[in-house]
């Protein structure tokens, strides 16, 4: 028999029993869309999340000392002088002193917000753009100046939308002038990325209670290599404070792995669910199959009255068995691929139907589909051809 | 008698040779003989009616002669070839092309055109697609069902649907035609046509061997092998007054069957 032939007498089979076709097959196609919905919101749901943190910057070490008094402790000169010793490892550095929950005034309105005292090098650190006006130049940190970058949500605020450029407001009482507004990044809302006021940290400090500089950011020279940078700062930090409670170093790649270790792990877990949702729909095919060689032993009779040996039987009933799991895993690819897309965009994900699903999906079960459309084949193929006959 | 499978008479080679054949069933505790030792020899160009009544062990015999089950004891020669010792598929190659089965039910696969049930046993026989085509409306023109060849067998009449399996009996060209019952599921007046369809075949040179418990189908044979009992009881001419007596036997099965 040539396969061109087992393959349309398996497909006029398909068709012959539609509704026995059909319950073959949404077992497949349930199951492989099931795997390929989960897996492809699953990556969605991942690559949003690094996309997230890539915006934080993956190669920014966040530093925070306390302050320990006498000589046991790092100023701002140390921290500069470090990041140029050690170039090898480190590109950038700003001092980052917060004020919290300061008051923000203009003749008509006022609102509390964290203001954050920075340097010029925050800005290609953080990949910052302005708008209007520039950032923070090194004269402005040197100098003490009271000016200030803001984001959309507060020049919007304070001033309406493009009208902050070389407006003054008062910080805590003291008068900064808006020389800068940065890009709009989230939609000007409050408590988004949108929400922030840029001072030179020496003008920051100079309104703080304490003259100490708690908080360093810091760019790695290479983002694959933070891990031994953290450690090259964390011994130089142990060298001159000498106690590991006072200070603290951690990078947002940490935070990204501990993140996709968390990620992992729910991966694992709708990983397993998409195996049973397969398993039952293996288990599905599985019925079926058996069912239907049953149901067909007399016609296996009939086959090999007329001739057939064992291994027409068999490979009848495989290929029967390989072209209803095919076509069932092509309409779960379909289904599973245009489902992930939909639900994608509902939930907001750029949910891809990754490669793997599919291959592993179809793969599966299509292997389940030709393993029990083969294995009653064969009890039924080995029957005495008589036995087989009578059998109604 | 030696252990060669090929046996080597000087006359002409039976085509079916039953020597010494038993088939027992253990049922519980008792053995049930369903052929008690049953020698004989049938050859070419012979029209065999093999009669009895049901549970005559007719049936078992029509099945081994078919190679659709085995022996308990005996041997079996098919051309002068020991076939019950083969082991399934090398069985399978003979049922295909040496045997040509006609069942009282048809057996069509209803899923598949009637040239396809046709074309069956040509594909397993390993012919080309083109020469199975060729073959089987050749067949399906012999029992005059040529325009019919596309249909599906549930389309066709009960005497249509017994010519299609004729039909597909032919088409392999087999050495035995073997029908079991052909006329059992068929009116009288379709079932003439059938039987003397299969008159028709032998005339053109056929072996058939028909397996029926009608005495009268059984005398339009030119030799009919009686069974009872799994023992041969008679084995002749098909004069119908040698077992008149055992005639009504057979009627009185006929109409239960029909009940």
């Amino acid at each position: 028999m040539t396969l061109k032939k087992s393959f349309a007498l398996a497909l006029s089979n398909l068709v012959f029993d539609k509704m026995r076709s059909l319950l073959t097959m949404l077992g497949i196609i349930i199951g492989v869309a099931a795997v390929i919905i989960l897996i492809s919101l699953m990556d969605g749901m991942m690559g949003l999340m690094n996309d997230e943190f890539a915006k934080l910057g993956t190669d920014t070490i966040n530093v925070s000392l306390t302050d320990r008094g006498g000589s046991r402790t790092v100023d701002d000169n140390d921290m500069y002088k470090f990041v140029s010793d050690n170039p090898e490892y480190l590109k950038a550095v700003s001092p980052t002193v917060t004020i919290p929950n300061a008051t923000v005034k203009t003749t008509d309105c006022d609102l509390t917000t964290n203001v954050s005292g920075v340097d010029e090098q925050y800005y290609s650190m953080k990949l910052l753009e302005t708008e209007n006006g520039r950032f923070l130049q090194f004269s402005d940190v040197e100098k003490k100046l009271k000016v200030c970058v803001i984001g959309t949500y507060i020049e919007k605020e304070l001033f309406g939308r493009g009208k902050g450029l070389g407006q003054s407001f008062k910080i805590n009482g003291k008068t900064f002038k808006v020389i800068g507004v940065l890009t709009e990044e989230g939609d000007s809302e409050s408590g988004g990325e949108d929400e922030i006021i840029y001072i030179p940290y020496t003008t920051a400090v100079s309104m703080s209670k304490t003259s100490f500089i708690g908080a360093y950011t810091m760019q790695a020279a290479d983002a694959d290599n933070v891990d031994n940078t953290v450690a090259r700062i964390k011994q130089y930090l142990d060298n001159k404070i000498g106690d590991s409670d006072y200070y603290n170093v951690t990078s947002v790649k940490q935070v990204m792995d501990m993140a996709s270790t968390m990620t992992g792990t729910m991966e694992t877990l709708l990983v397993c669910i998409a195996g049973i949702s397969l398993l039952v729909g293996g288990i599905g095919i599985m019925n079926i199959m058996l069912v239907s060689v049953t149901e067909r032993t007399r016609e296996i009779g009939i086959r090999k009255s007329l001739g057939a040996k064992c291994r027409d039987i068999k490979s009848q009933f495989v290929i029967e068995a390989a072209t209803v799991s095919g076509v069932g895993g092509m309409i779960g690819i379909l289904v599973g691929s245009v489902l992930s897309v939909v639900f994608g965009k509902m939930l907001d994900l750029n949910a891809v139907p990754s490669f793997t699903a599919i291959a592993v999906s179809f793969g599966v079960s299509v292997a389940i589909g030709i393993m029990f459309g083969y294995l009653p084949a064969k009890n039924a193929a080995n029957l005495n051809p008589i036995d087989a006959l009578r059998h109604e | 008698m030696t252990d060669t499978p090929i046996r080597d008479s000087g006359a002409e080679t039976p085509l079916i040779e039953f020597e010494n054949i038993y088939k027992i069933y253990i049922m519980g505790d008792s053995e049930v003989h369903a052929l008690d030792g049953i020698s004989m020899k049938i050859y070419k160009g012979e029209f065999v009616a093999i009669v009895g009544q049901s549970g005559s062990g007719k049936s078992t015999c029509m099945n081994i002669i078919g190679c659709l089950d085995v022996p308990t004891r005996g041997r079996y020669f098919l051309r002068g070839t020991d076939v019950s010792t083969m082991v399934d598929d090398e069985q399978a190659e003979i049922r295909n092309k040496e045997l040509g089965f006609i069942f009282q039910q048809y057996n069509l696969i209803p899923k598949i055109s009637v040239k396809q049930n046709v074309e069956l046993p040509l594909m397993y026989a390993g012919l080309s697609e083109k020469e199975q085509e060729q073959r089987a409306l050749e067949a399906l023109d012999r029992v005059g069902l040529k325009d019919k060849a596309n249909n599906m067998p549930q389309q066709l009449s009960g005497g249509q649907q017994q010519r299609v399996s004729i039909a597909r009996a032919l088409a392999g060209d087999p050495s035995i035609i073997l029908a079991d019952e052909p006329t059992g599921a068929l009116d009288s007046k379709t079932g003439k046509e059938v039987l003397n369809f299969l008159k028709q075949l032998h005339r053109d040179g056929n072996t058939i061997v028909l397996i029926t418990h009608d005495n009268t189908i059984a005398a339009q044979a030119e030799r009919v092998i009686r069974i009872q009992d799994g023992r041969i009881t008679y084995d002749g001419e098909p004069d119908i007054n040698k077992f008149a007596t055992l005639a009504h036997a057979g009627d009185e099965e006929a109409d239960n069957n029909d009940a």
